[in-house]
This record gives C-alpha cells, structure tokens and sequence, in this order.
C-alpha cells in the first residue's frame, strides 16, 4: 500500500538481498571450492539414510578391507571396523552430528561473545575494563586444557560440548567483536544516533554491529573449523558423543589401536573431518577475498 | 651537492598520455590525452574536483601505477628520456635521486618508531656514499630550510612529538634531501588548518627559488593554486579542458567548466543576496559512462547538440589555441564563439530574511574535562586532577533565521560546543537557554522528544554520516519516529518523501543504500535527516568542506533556502572564511576554547579585528587575482589546552603582543559598536587603525598608471 502512496518500485526482500551478496562467492575460485566442500557433507547428512548403503550401527562383516565385496551383503567401499560395521555408512551419519553441533556451538558462543564485546567496546571504561580481565584470564589457559577440565567437570553429552565451546570461544569473539566497536564507535552515524537520544543497546544492535557483519562472518566460518576440529578431538579423548552413535573423534578413537594394521579405519574418519575444516576455511578465505576486492 | 647533469630544455613532458584502471567493471580510462611541459624552475598546478584523476597523473609521472593501472597511450618524458624505456632500477634510481613526492597526509610517509633524524639520515646515507657526520649536518641545514625551529631538537623527536604542520614540512625537508629537479605535491596542505597551510604555501614558493625545483601542485583549491603556481592545468573526468598561465586562466577563462568553478566559490565579491555562488548542474560522470565528444556536454550552458556531442577521433575534443593568447589552450568547441565578457551563471537569488525572536542565548559557559593524573610525580605534588577547559567563557545569542558562523581551526573547542549543546556532554557551569529553557545540564536522555527534535547537527564527513547498513528511506523514517513527529506508518513514508523532496533528490533514493549515492547526496539525505523534527535550530559542523566545490555551491545553497523557508536558526561551524563571509550574519572566532571576537559578518572582516581574526583572513586562499592580502604567517604551534598559556590565549603566537599585560592578565571583552566584542589588551583606537587585511586592487587603474 505505502509503496503506492509513494509511487515507487516494491521493495526488495532482504532474504533475497542477502542471497545475492552472498552469491558474489562465486567470484572467488578457492571459496567456491570450500563452499562445494561443505554443501557435499551437507547432502551427506541430509540423505544419509537414503545413501548409506548400510546401517551405521549394525554389526555386519568385522575387518572388512576397503572395497571388499562380501557375499549377501554388498561391497564395503570403505571397509569395515573391528564390530563389523560399515565405515562409509558410519561417517555419513556421522556428519549429521558434527554438521550440526559445530554450527550450533558456533552460534552460541557468538550469541554470548557479541552483546559483550559491543558492551565493552561501546561503553569502555569499567565496563569494559572487567569484560576485557575475564575474556583475557579465560584466555590464558590452554584451550585443549579448558575443553578437558569443563567436559571432565559436567560431563560429555551433545549440550555439554556446546557448553564447552561457547565458554572457551565467546572471549576469542569477545576480543573481535570489542575491537571492531572501538572503531565503528567514532563513526558519525552513531555520533548523530546520540543526538537524537537513541538507547546505547539500540546503537549497539542496530546502528554498529550490522557495520561489522563482514569481518564476523569471515571469522564465523573459520571459527565453525577449528569447533569441527574440537568435537573431533574431544571424540577422540572419549569426551565426545556417546557412543554407539557414530561421530567421527569417536570413530577414530575407538580403532586407534588398530590403525597400524588396519589404517583404512582411521584415514578415513581423519579425511572427513580435514575436508568439513578445510571446507570452511577455503570458504573463510573466499569470502574475506570477495569482500576485500570491490 | 650532488652529480646531476646538467640538462636545458623542459623538465617534464607528458605528451598524449592516456592513463587506465583494470577492474572487474572492465578498463577504466582515468586520464585521457593529458598533455604538460613544465620548464626547469617552473610550477604547473593540477585543479580540478576529486576523481578527476590528478593523483593518477602524479602516480604515472613517479611510474608507479600500483597493481591494476597502466599507461595506456603516450609518454612520460623526463630530461629527455622517455620513462618507458627505463628499468626498474633506473626509476628507482630517479624516484630516489630526481624526482620526489609529498602527499596530503604527512604521517603516511614518516616512520612512527624512529626518530626523525634516522629518518631524514637514512636517504643520503643509503644513496651517496657520504659520513653519518655529512648526513646529519645536511638534515639539520634542510630542516633550518623548511623553516623548523630548533632542528637538532626535531632531529632527537620522534613524529608524534611534532606538530602536524611541522611534520609535513620534515616531509617536504626529506623530499628536498636529494635535492631533486621535480617535486609532485599532492595536496600537501589539506590535512592542515588554514594558519598552517599558510607557512607551508609560503615555504614551498620559497623553495622554487632557492633550489630552483620543478613542481607539479595538486590542489582542488583554486586559491592555493594562485599562490603556488605560473601555469594551470584544469582538470575535468579525467581531462585538462583548460592549460595557460595563471593569470590568463583565471582572469580570461575560456572553457564553461573553468567559469562554472569560479561561479562555485565565494569570491570576496559574491554576496548572497546580490551575487549568489552558482552550482555546476548536474554530476561529474564516471569514467565508463562518459558522454561523447566533450565531455562537459550534459552540465554545460552553451551544448550544441550534433557538434559538441560529435565523436571525435581522440575520444574526446581537441585541445584548441586561445587565438592571440600564447600558451592558452581550452578542450572546447565554443570557445571563441561565447559572450565571455557578458555570460554569467544563473543563480538563485536569496532573500533578506528578518532575524526574528531569541532562540538561543548562551551565557558563561564554560566546559572543563576532568583528568585523573596517574604518575608518581602528580602524586606526590597532590595535583592528581587536572582540568582540560574545552571551553570557556562562551557568552552569545542566536536569533531566529539567523546565521552565526563559529570559526576556529582544529581543536580550539568547536566540537565540545556542539556536543554541549546537543546534550551528549554537560556544561560545567554557565547557562545554555534554548528556546527559553535551561539545557546546559540536562543531557540528551533526559530531554522531551520535541526538545530533541528541534535541535538536530548536520556532520562533517559524507561518507560517515549516514549508516551504510541501512536504506536511506529507514534512516529518515527512524528520525521521523523518534522524534515523534508521526507514528502511522503511511503518515511516516510521505514525510519521508516530504523530506526527499525538500532536499531535492528523486523519492526512490528512499530504497536505496548509502553506497549507491555521491558523497554531495548523502550529504543532502544528512541534511534531510536534521530538519526532519522541524527543529529550530540546525548545528552544522562543517557540513560542506569534505566535499568538492560545484557540490558545495549547491548544498550551501539548498540549506540556506531550507533555512529560510522555516526561518530555522543556523550554527554553521567552520575553518573556511570566505565561506562564513558568503552566508554568514554573525561571526563567532573561537581560539582554544574561548571567543576571541564577535560581531556581524561585516564588523569581523572589517577593522578593527582582533590579531588572531587577522592572521585567520590573512591565511585564507583566495582564488581572485585582483586580491591582495597582508602577509601574517604565525610561528609557533597550537598550545595544548592541556596547559593553555597564561594572560591571553593567543599570547604565544600573537604578532601584535605588547608586552608582558598580554602574559599576566587575561584581556578584557572590549566593545567596539554594541555586539562587536574583542577579547584582546590593545586599545581599540590602536585596533580601529589597522590596515584592512583584504584589499580588492582595480587591475585596470593599477595597470593604467
Ligand atoms: N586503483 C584504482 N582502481 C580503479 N580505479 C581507480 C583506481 N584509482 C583511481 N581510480 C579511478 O580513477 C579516477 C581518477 O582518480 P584519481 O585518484 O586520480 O583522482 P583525483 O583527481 O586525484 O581525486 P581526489 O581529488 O579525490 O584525490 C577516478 O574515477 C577513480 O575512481
Ligand atoms: S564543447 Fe560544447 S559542451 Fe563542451 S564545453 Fe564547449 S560548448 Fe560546452
Ligand atoms: S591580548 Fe596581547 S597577545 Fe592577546 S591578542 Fe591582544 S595583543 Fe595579542
Ligand atoms: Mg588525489
């Protein structure tokens, strides 16, 4: 209606806005790669169950070799584990779990780093004075300690790894996002926001941090990397998912004895995982490519 | 000094030189068919509005065009040898030895963390085989060159501990070390206050005398290009569409474009009401969608349809010779066809405006900042807390439709004002009555939304003062809420409109994002955004001197009609007298944080001033050959208002200081005719008895006698 009043053309929609900034990607030949990376373990997940052609958890021909054919059952491309189930079913399932959970952990350890960081950077004084002090005590420990100590203390489950993530990552994205503030602070738009006598949330929410989405997503991606890696290792030291769901530390966990005889068990779990991180960092460096070229 | 040879004839030639861009949006021809001979001695400017690609020029005379430009056409030819053919070690060799650059900002080329001496040590150490005692005595002898205090003292200093005026002269002195043939200035003095920029102009006219230097002077100011410059190139999209000797370009121009920029600047003749400035119409097209023919075409007066528009074998039109003028060159088909003796832009005239009811009076106020002093000695001498007075004793008033230009350079507390005013900091004492109440204490929260409203600031930078997050439509329709003005959606769009169309854009720049607009349009949806709460009074804080001068005629003047449509009180804040002089009523001159003279726009340009308003209109570059100003160049820096000086603030640089009164005791406000105010110890008959500072000289009695 008010489009009419006005006699202008309709509005875009913003989801469609922001596909097509997003689809500027494509002019970066390392992010498309990343992005193919993660969009394949995507479909994986989506259609484990169509395209396993096992069941993950069924115990079915034990020590398999990669690509054996075994009668009545079927070709193990990826072999089997020492229970006799499937590889490749396994860490297709498998990616449902870190595909969502990485993200997830993600999300939140920004849902807890940004409102601090905005704090700090915008209101600075005591109050970014003590922010500053915890995010850099919780960022003296060695990570991999941290992980430990927190999973060890309340226990390894889906919602404690993501407990665990957010504690340790919000001070990283804490740091980030303060000192982008400190920057976009000066600007004048904020200067005349003031003027106008705007609450600071409001000028932190919606006249700042939309200013600094660029440099957050780029990190974002990296960041759900290095928590891929993380759930990895915290599988690995039997920290991770409980077992008999298939994840993919867990998986690696479980044949490392075997690996010297039976690597097929291992490299193939490690491969899925490099190539999800590898995923998002090509993607990382795609995006910060696309955003710096103009 | 060094072992250059000897070499007769031009220093510099660019002949035929095309100049491109390689972007994703395909090549981008920045500069077309740029033709320059500069003799040895002599100093060429480069004038012409931003993007007009005069840095690009610069950058293809060094040979370097950085990663995606090139030299698409023509050549660079330097004593006789043609740049092209030279390898990269010969051009170092000639970036090092012959030719050097300055740009505008002096701290891009200096080296935070080491001391200046090294810095300016370094170069002679590194290219001519010479003792660290040669190198250090030639930096000290270059530095008394440039005029620097106390050079072993700079030497010692790193460049922080400097001024940003006296670093630009270290830049200019490092420039000089090698003494080199040609030197490119690429508008050395624009991150500078006026005061400065003032002995720096003089130094670089020094210069070319004393060391017999070429120079190539980029400037978008046309009175700085009169007083550092013989010859003129006029730049135009990428295009010289006018090249002759000062004089004659400015006195006897012969292109549209080059009338159309003198049109644009407040002369000390133009005058609101009788001679208003006049704005170029329409945009500079960018590179890729440029007209053919010429490329002025669509802004200009005298277009021709099916002869200026004609595609011409060069891209462009042909340079033609000013018949009878030697040297004169214009890119215009017309030329000798036009009226140039009779042809005068159009302008819209102004109307005299009554100044109606107080709205804002202003009285003692002062604003201190308060800080705490942490080190060992201020603890033991118990002087923990000290005061920064960002201002003090600020006492004036503003009527209704009024205009009352605040002018002081940079950090004389301009900014604090304003900020007090709006509310986002509280005065520390003193009354600030708004509309009949009291707001000096009562911070921006705290005030009703009408309160709020009716006072709103238009800012500075253009590409800042908009969010680029958000769509212009949004920006305007937030103030429009927040300010409670309307509430109902429908109601809200067509204000928004309303608002579009008061500051003249189309309504669909309502979807756009601020990217999408020149800097001159979001400065005018900046504008839109203040008079959005029909406020009363509008805070300008140098709304027009980011942008380039036809932009600047044209927003001046749409919110000199916005004002006078809703007789809306304009503070207007700013470094640029002539300027302040065009659209001004009153004027405020502010100096580290205290006024220093007040009055009508007449009464401050004219006798009796007080010595720093003097120094200010001397140092103020006016684009008019028939000036002449007084020379007053102040020495020393901007005390800190950390530690003011005692007495009068501007006793440390005072050219007119009579003695140790001026040191002790703070001047008196001295009244010349009721409102003109002076703060200063000389008796007013003394001041009354000055010379004026501007003198307008009949060019053709003088040339008669
Ligand atoms: N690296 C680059 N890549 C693409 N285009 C460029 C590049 N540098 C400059 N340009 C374009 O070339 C043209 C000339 O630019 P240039 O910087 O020479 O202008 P200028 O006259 O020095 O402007 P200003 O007064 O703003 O300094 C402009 O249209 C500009 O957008
Ligand atoms: S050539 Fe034509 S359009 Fe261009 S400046 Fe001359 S008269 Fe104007
Ligand atoms: S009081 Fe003295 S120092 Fe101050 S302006 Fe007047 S003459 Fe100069
Ligand atoms: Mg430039």
């Amino acid at each position: 209606m008010t489009d009419a009043v006005a006699g202008l053309p309709p509005r875009e929609s913003k989801v469609i806005k922001y596909l097509k900034g997003m689809a500027l990607i494509r002019e970066s030949v390392v992010g498309m790669i990343g992005l193919g990376l993660i969009v394949f373990w995507v479909v994986m997940a989506l259609l484990a169950d169509l395209l396993a052609p096992f069941p993950p958890n069924a115990t079915l021909y034990p020590l398999a070799m990669p690509g054996q054919f075994v009668e009545g059952m079927g070709t193990f491309w990826l072999g089997t584990d020492h229970l006799g189930r499937d590889i490749l079913s396994r860490i297709m399932h498998g990616s449902r779990a870190v595909l969502i959970f990485a993200p997830l952990a993600t999300f939140c350890a920004y849902v807890v780093g940004i409102p601090m960081g905005l704090a700090a950077g915008y209101r600075r004084g005591m109050t970014d004075a003590v922010l500053s002090f915890v995010a850099n005590v919780i960022l003296s420990f060695p990570v991999l300690v941290l992980y430990i100590i927190i999973i060890a203390t309340i226990g390894a489950s889906a919602v404690n790894i993501v407990i665990a993530v957010t504690f340790a990552s919000a001070p990283g994205i804490f740091r980030i996002v303060r000192g982008l503030v400190l920057d976009l602070r000066s600007r004048e738009y904020v200067f005349a926001a003031e003027t106008r006598g705007e609450s600071p949330w409001r000028i932190m929410l919606v006249e700042i941090l939309p200013n600094a989405r660029g440099p957050l997503i780029v990190d974002a991606c990296l960041r759900v990397g290095y928590v891929i890696i993380t759930i990895g290792v915290l599988g690995f030291l039997g920290l991770g998912l409980p077992p008999p769901d298939p994840d993919w530390g867990g998986m690696i966990n479980e044949t490392r004895q075997m690996a010297m005889s039976f690597p097929h068990m291992t490299i193939f779990p490690c491969i899925a995982i490099s190539s999800l991180v590898l995923g998002f960092n090509l993607l990382a460096d795609g995006l910060r490519e696309v955003s710096l070229r103009d | 000094m060094s072992t250059k040879q000897e070499y007769e004839g031009p220093i510099l030639e660019c002949r035929n030189l095309s100049i491109s861009y390689f972007t994703r949006a395909g090549e981008i021809p920045a500069v077309v068919d740029f033709n320059l001979t500069l003799e040895q001695g002599g100093s060429v400017g480069l004038v012409g509005e931003s993007g007009c690609g005069k840095s690009t020029v610069a950058m293809a005379i060094m040979q370097y065009m950085g990663s995606n430009g090139g030299i698409v056409g023509g050549q660079v030819i330097y004593k006789g040898r043609d740049l092209a053919t030279c390898s990269e070690e010969e051009l170092r060799q000639l970036r090092g030895n012959e030719i050097s650059m300055v740009y505008q900002e002096p701290m891009a080329s200096l080296n935070p963390s080491m001391t200046l001496g090294t810095q300016l040590m370094e170069v002679p150490l590194c290219h001519e085989e010479i003792t660290e005692k040669e190198a250090y005595d030639r930096a000290v002898q270059i530095l008394a060159d440039v005029n620097l205090p106390d050079p072993e003292r700079v030497m010692a200093s790193y460049p922080h501990q400097i001024s940003g005026g006296q670093q630009q002269r270290v830049v200019i002195a490092m420039a000089l070390l090698s003494n080199p043939s040609l030197l490119l200035l690429d508008e050395p003095t624009t991150a500078l206050d006026v005061t400065v920029e003032a002995g720096i102009v003089e130094l670089i006219g020094e210069i070319a005398k004393k060391f017999n230097t070429s120079m190539i002077y980029i400037s978008h100011n046309l009175g700085l290009i009169l007083a550092t410059c013989d010859r003129v190139n006029v730049m135009y999209s990428g295009v010289v569409v006018e090249s002759g000797s000062v004089e004659e370009v400015f006195d006897h121009m012969r292109h549209p474009y080059t009338k159309g920029l003198f049109s644009c600047i407040p002369l000390p003749g133009t005058d609101k009401l009788a001679h208003p400035l006049v704005p170029i119409r329409g945009q500079l097209p960018l590179p890729h969608e440029r007209p053919s023919g010429c490329y002025f075409g669509p802004r200009c007066d005298f277009f021709e349809a099916g002869r200026c528009d004609q595609a011409m074998e060069r891209g462009t039109t042909p340079m033609h010779e000013v018949t009878g003028r030697a040297g004169h060159t214009v890119r215009c088909e017309r030329w000798s066809e036009i009226d140039w003796e009779s042809y005068k832009p159009e302008g819209v005239v102004a109307h005299p405006s009554e100044r109606g009811h107080e709205v804002l009076s202003i009285d003692n106020m002062r604003k201190y900042y308060e800080l705490t002093d942490n080190s060992i000695g201020a603890m033991i001498s118990g002087k923990r807390v000290r005061y920064v007075k960002a201002n003090e004793s600020i006492s004036f008033k503003a009527h209704e439709c009024e205009t009352i230009a605040i002018v002081g350079e940079s950090g004389c507390g301009k900014s604090t004002f304003a900020k007090v005013l709006m509310g986002l900091e509280t005065a520390t004492d003193g009354d600030v009555m708004f509309n009949g109440k009291d707001v000096a204490e009562l911070p921006v929260q705290n005030r009703s939304p009408e309160q709020v409203g009716s006072m709103q600031m238009v800012f500075q930078n253009p590409f800042d003062t908009l969010n680029p997050s958000h769509s212009v439509g949004a920006q305007l329709a937030r103030v429009i809420r927040k300010f409670g003005v309307e509430s109902d959606p429908v109601k809200i769009e067509n204000r928004v409109m309303e608002l579009l169309d008061l500051v003249k854009l189309p309504r669909d720049f309502a979807r756009r994002r601020p990217r999408q607009l020149s800097g001159g349009q979001k400065q005018r949806v900046g504008i839109a955004r203040a008079f959005a709460g029909n406020p009363a009074m509008v805070v300008a804080d140098e709304p027009v001197s980011a942008l380039d001068v036809s932009v600047q005629a044209a927003i001046t003047g749409l919110l000199m009609d916005i004002q006078h449509t809703y007789r809306t009180t304009l503070l207007f804040i700013s470094h640029d007298l002539s300027l302040v002089r065009y659209l001004a009523d009153r004027v405020v001159v502010m100096y580290l944080g205290q006024i220093m003279e007040q009055g009508t726009t007449d009464e401050v340009f004219a006798p009796p001033y007080h010595p720093y308003t003097e120094a200010l209109l001397s140092a103020v570059p006016i684009a008019d050959t028939s000036i002449q100003k007084k020379r007053i160049i102040l020495e020393g820096n901007l005390p800190s208002v950390m530690s003011p000086p005692k007495g009068c603030p501007f006793n440390t640089r005072c050219p007119r200081k009579i003695g140790d009164i001026c040191e002790t005791q703070v001047p008196p406000f001295a009244e010349d005719h009721p409102g003109h105010i002076i703060m200063c110890h000389i008796p007013m008959a003394d001041l009354r008895a000055v010379d004026p500072v501007i003198v307008q000289v009949d060019k053709d009695k003088s040339a008669a006698e």
